[in-house]
């Protein structure tokens, strides 16, 4: 049984001008100790995937699926007593904003005891010698001096660093981290990476690792979904995802990409033209159509999943043709 | 000393932004009568008007004429009371109806006057502070602060005193201490204004400063200042109020409605209608001008409201 | 932190050396002193007599620093009508006033703030347009009406509180709620709208990720922050309250600072009035002074800068 199974999510926003379909009907499932990469554009409705797992979906959004199960427990059935006894303690979160998601009137400390304290009965002195360690774990040195001090103080890096740790306090089974990166220096995403990964490696947890670049996600991942406009359009493992995409998309995504070495210089980079469809109000077909070089009439109706390969998903009619064409 | 724009956030009066795409007016009407509150204090504030203006017309007897024989009658809803004197008669046996109806002509007429010379003054050093900036902001910022370190009622009533407790008296030191508002305000809404792109395309094409604050400004801190005055016209209808309640704002023998009250207190334990009338009238006169002005704020401003 | 405090220091005393000029020149807007105090019927020399005996044939800068001096060796002179030094005068009744001011402050801060919050927590729904309802409602009685609306219905009809005087600890009960209902409705808001914008922000989206119980997320996470302007409103709010205990000392008979001026200004005693104005304005720049310290003190992003 894997530790995470998700089946036909949905997420609905109410919007005056009617209902958006933010997230519809996708699938996909985590092993324990595995990494699934989600990727998209922003607008692919990826962030409001990782929050509807946690129940912190806005209160205009709603969420429905016909399956949602963590480690067995029904996450869609249970009351929000026992989803908050979950949240921080078997499912930790990261988010993509370190310089505002730390309370700037409480310490470092507090905050990393709080975190462990409310899901364990431990004493304000056992609870401060894990963070201590764990502040050590993601490399911040001077640990006992940082407990005392107010996020104010401390560089976009490095507050990251706290909230990973404040993620690991209780050793959460899956952690869930909302592209961690993005709001950080280049040099300093790729040593939040590196941690990240190490961590896996050294803790076994499984990891739910949300990006728009694809770059950042094929070190680490080990399965990948491919979000476009709320839909999953490839997935399957890292390895074959990567190394040959089927999808239109997932294509265009990946050529957009310069790789040193590969990539010749003054090379055009692949672009995708167009934007992402409107999502409110009843929707059909291919969601990128508009959008997509080989597009046909046929892509207006219900688009069935293929399987090319093992481990490998693909939701397009057109890989005939595009197989043709490689 | 408190942050001026401490207090102007607390004012909770911002400008408005760029306009909307379809007519201004008709999106205002628009939204104006979905506004509740706005509708029924307006309808309220209307009446009132209505009545005070009409004052003269409708009064069943001269608010001034006394009538000993006829002092203390209770309200037609009481056993002694009649249909000759509907809200009853005051100590010196003057129709009670009358006389409030010419007392919301004063509370008007002194939110008014109160509000346009406290609105001139405020507006004025508001705009230059918030135009100008540098070191005439920084004086304003000072003299406000200053102004609200004085206890507003003790040197009301000090001054009235001083100058002389009447009509005028009351409007003239009310208009010369109630103006701190209107600075803050019209400030924070002028440097906001200040900064668009208009403003910068007329001082490039040569606008002079004047005509500048005069066309450029001035029309688009309209909403805020209007605001801001309709709740600072209460604010002044009830400082009278309590001035003339202390004996040293409106004289007898004026229908102010403060003073009413006064005149009744010595009553109050056993006809409580003397001040229970004219109390509700301030009350509700009150309530619809602050009805009206959160109401012209939600409707101006709806971004802002939470 | 320091240097923030001294700054703000620096500004409240300039601010109070303003405000007692215009305290001082308050008095003068008459015209002529001498003329009011000696009253209409006196004679040109009689006049003259109280013109020098007052000090008030010396140019004004030397009478303004001449009283400056003196009151800050707390001597205001004596009262026209009490004949006693107004500086005991003040003494004996400004413990009143304080602790009306007190009380009013502490019963409106315990009203207020729940109803922010909740307002605040369930905003959107019939509770937050309750809150709001009554707080617009409660914006358009005035005081002194409060006043006595509270003594017809507590101490003539139900009889369970004094009608007026400030002897038992009772009496302060009808008085401070009259005084402090005025503050309410700002104070209320002020919550209400700091806690939307703090529930909306990052960090409380943190604390809920991290499975805190909805109490601790609000009280612990929420209010902590967005309290910090209300505690500035209250200064501020406290130096009104003091300002305006006039008009509730008047209606419940309370031998205050308030009614002490009220007393002497109806009786032209001007070192009375000049001596309370001039307090009263010091107590409020020295309570916004506070208050900004008290601002600064709460965030550690401006204690620590």
């Amino acid at each position: 049984m894997a530790l995470l199974e998700v089946d036909d999510l949905v997420v609905d926003i109410a919007t005056p001008n009617g209902t958006l379909h933010a997230v519809r009907k996708i699938s996909f499932s985590v092993e324990r100790g595995e990494t699934l990469a989600i990727v998209g554009e922003s607008g692919s409705g990826k962030s409001l995937t990782s929050l509807a797992l946690m129940d912190l979906l806005p209160r205009r959004a709603v969420r429905s699926a016909a399956r949602l199960r963590f480690d067995g427990i029904d996450l869609l059935g249970i009351r929000e007593p026992q989803m908050r006894k979950l949240r921080g303690n078997r499912m930790a979160m990261i988010f993509q904003e370190p310089m505002t998601s730390l309370n700037p009137a409480y310490t470092i400390g507090n905050q990393l005891i709080e975190a462990l304290r409310c899901h364990e009965a431990v004493s304000e002195a056992a609870a401060r010698d894990r963070a201590l360690q764990l502040l050590d774990k993601v490399g911040i040195t001077n640990a006992a001096s940082r407990l005392r001090q107010y996020p104010h103080q401390l560089s976009g890096g490095l507050r990251q660093r706290v909230m990973i740790a404040m993620a690991l306090m209780c050793s959460p089974d899956l952690i869930i981290a909302d592209e961690p990166t993005t709001a950080l220096d280049v040099t300093i995403q790729a040593q939040i990476l590196r941690l990240l990964a190490d961590l896996k490696s050294e803790f076994g947890m499984a990891m739910i690792l949300i990006s728009h670049d694809l770059g950042v996600v094929a070190r680490v991942a080990d399965k990948v979904a491919v979000l476009y406009a709320g839909d999953v359009v490839e997935s399957g493992a890292a390895r074959p995802v990567f190394k040959a995409p089927l999808h239109p998309y997932t294509r265009g995504l990946l050529s957009c990409i310069p790789i040193p070495g590969r990539t010749a210089p003054g090379a055009p980079l692949g672009a995708i033209p167009g934007q992402l469809p409107n999502l409110i109000g009843p929707q059909h077909g291919c969601a990128f159509r508009a959008r997509c070089a080989f597009a046909m009439a046929e892509c207006e109706a219900e688009i069935p999943l293929v399987h090319p390969e093992p481990q490998h998903d693909v939701r397009c009619i057109r890989l005939p043709a595009l197989e043709a064409m490689a | 000393m408190t942050d001026i724009s401490a207090i102007a956030k607390s004012a909770e009066v911002v400008a408005p932004t760029d306009a909307p795409p379809r007519s201004p007016a008709a999106a205002f009407m628009r939204r104006s009568l979905r506004h509740s509150g706005l509708m029924i204090g307006g309808i309220m504030l209307l009446v009132i008007v209505v009545l005070a203006l009409a004052a003269p017309l409708i009064a069943p007897h001269d608010p001034y004429a006394q009538d000993l024989a006829r002092r203390m009658r209770p309200p037609v809803w009481h056993l002694k009371g009649s249909w000759d004197h509907i809200l009853g008669t005051d100590k010196l046996g003057r129709d009670y109806l009358s006389r409030l109806l010419y007392g919301a002509r004063i509370s008007l007429m002194i939110g008014t006057l109160t509000v346009l010379i406290s609105g001139t003054i405020g507006t004025l050093l508001g705009v230059c502070a918030g135009y100008f900036g540098g070191k005439i902001d920084a004086v304003l910022s000072y003299v406000v602060t200053t102004r609200l370190a004085l206890p507003v009622v003790l040197v009301a009533l000090a001054s009235a005193a001083i100058v002389g407790s009447s009509l005028n008296g009351v409007i003239v030191v009310l208009g010369l201490l109630l103006w701190d508002r209107f600075a803050v305000v019209t400030r924070s809404a002028t440097q906001q204004i200040a900064q668009s792109d208009y403003v910068a395309a007329a001082r490039a094409i040569g606008c002079s400063t004047p005509r500048i604050l005069f066309s450029e400004i001035l029309p688009n801190i309209l909403n805020a200042l209007i605001v801001v005055a309709t709740l600072e016209m209460a604010h002044a209808i009830l400082l009278e109020a309590a001035l003339s309640f202390l004996g040293l704002g409106v004289q007898p023998p004026l229908p102010s409605w403060g003073l009413m009250i006064a005149e009744g207190k010595q009553y109050m334990f056993f006809s409580a209608w003397v001040i229970g009338i004219p109390a509700t009238a301030l009350v509700l006169l009150v309530l619809a001008i602050n009805l009206v002005g959160d109401g012209l704020r939600d409707v101006t401003a709806p971004e802002n409201r939470n | 932190m320091l240097s923030f405090a001294l700054q703000r220091l620096v500004v409240a005393i300039s601010v109070a050396i303003t405000v007692s000029v215009v305290a001082f020149l308050l008095l003068h807007l008459s015209g002529d002193l001498a003329m009011t105090i000696a009253g209409p019927e006196a004679s040109a020399a009689q006049v003259e007599v109280i013109r020098h005996q007052f000090g008030l044939d010396r140019s004004m800068p030397v009478q303004y620093f001449d009283w400056l001096w003196r009151a800050l060796h707390f001597d205001f002179g004596t009262s026209f009508y009490f004949r006693d030094s107004v500086v005991s005068l003040v003494a004996a009744r400004i413990p009143v006033t304080l602790t009306l001011g007190a009380i009013s402050l502490l019963i409106s801060l315990i009203v207020a703030v729940p109803l922010g919050v909740l307002a605040a927590v369930y905003s959107g729904t019939w509770i937050d347009r309750l809150a709001l309802s009554f707080s617009v409602i409660g914006q358009a009685v005035p005081t002194f009406c409060l006043g006595l609306g509270l003594i017809i219905v507590f101490s003539v009809n139900l009889r369970w509180l004094p009608v007026s005087g400030n002897a038992t600890w009772q009496s302060y009960i009808l008085p401070s709620v009259a005084l402090g209902w005025y503050a309410i409705p700002a104070v209320m808001r002020l919550s209400r709208n700091g806690m939307l914008e703090v529930l909306s922000a990052d960090y409380i989206r943190t604390a809920r990720a991290k499975g805190l119980a909805p109490g601790m997320v609000i009280f612990k996470h929420a209010l902590r922050n967005a309290i910090i302007p209300v505690v500035a409103l209250a200064a501020v709010q406290f130096g009104f309250m003091l300002g305006g205990s006039i008009v509730v000392e008047a209606v419940f008979s309370m031998q205050g600072l308030g009614h002490l001026a009220w007393e002497a200004i109806a009786r032209n005693d001007f070192p009375v009035v000049q001596a309370v104005v001039l307090i009263l304005a010091l107590l409020y720049v020295m309570l916004t002074f506070l208050a900004d310290v008290a601002n600064a003190f709460l965030d550690p992003r401006i204690r620590l800068a």
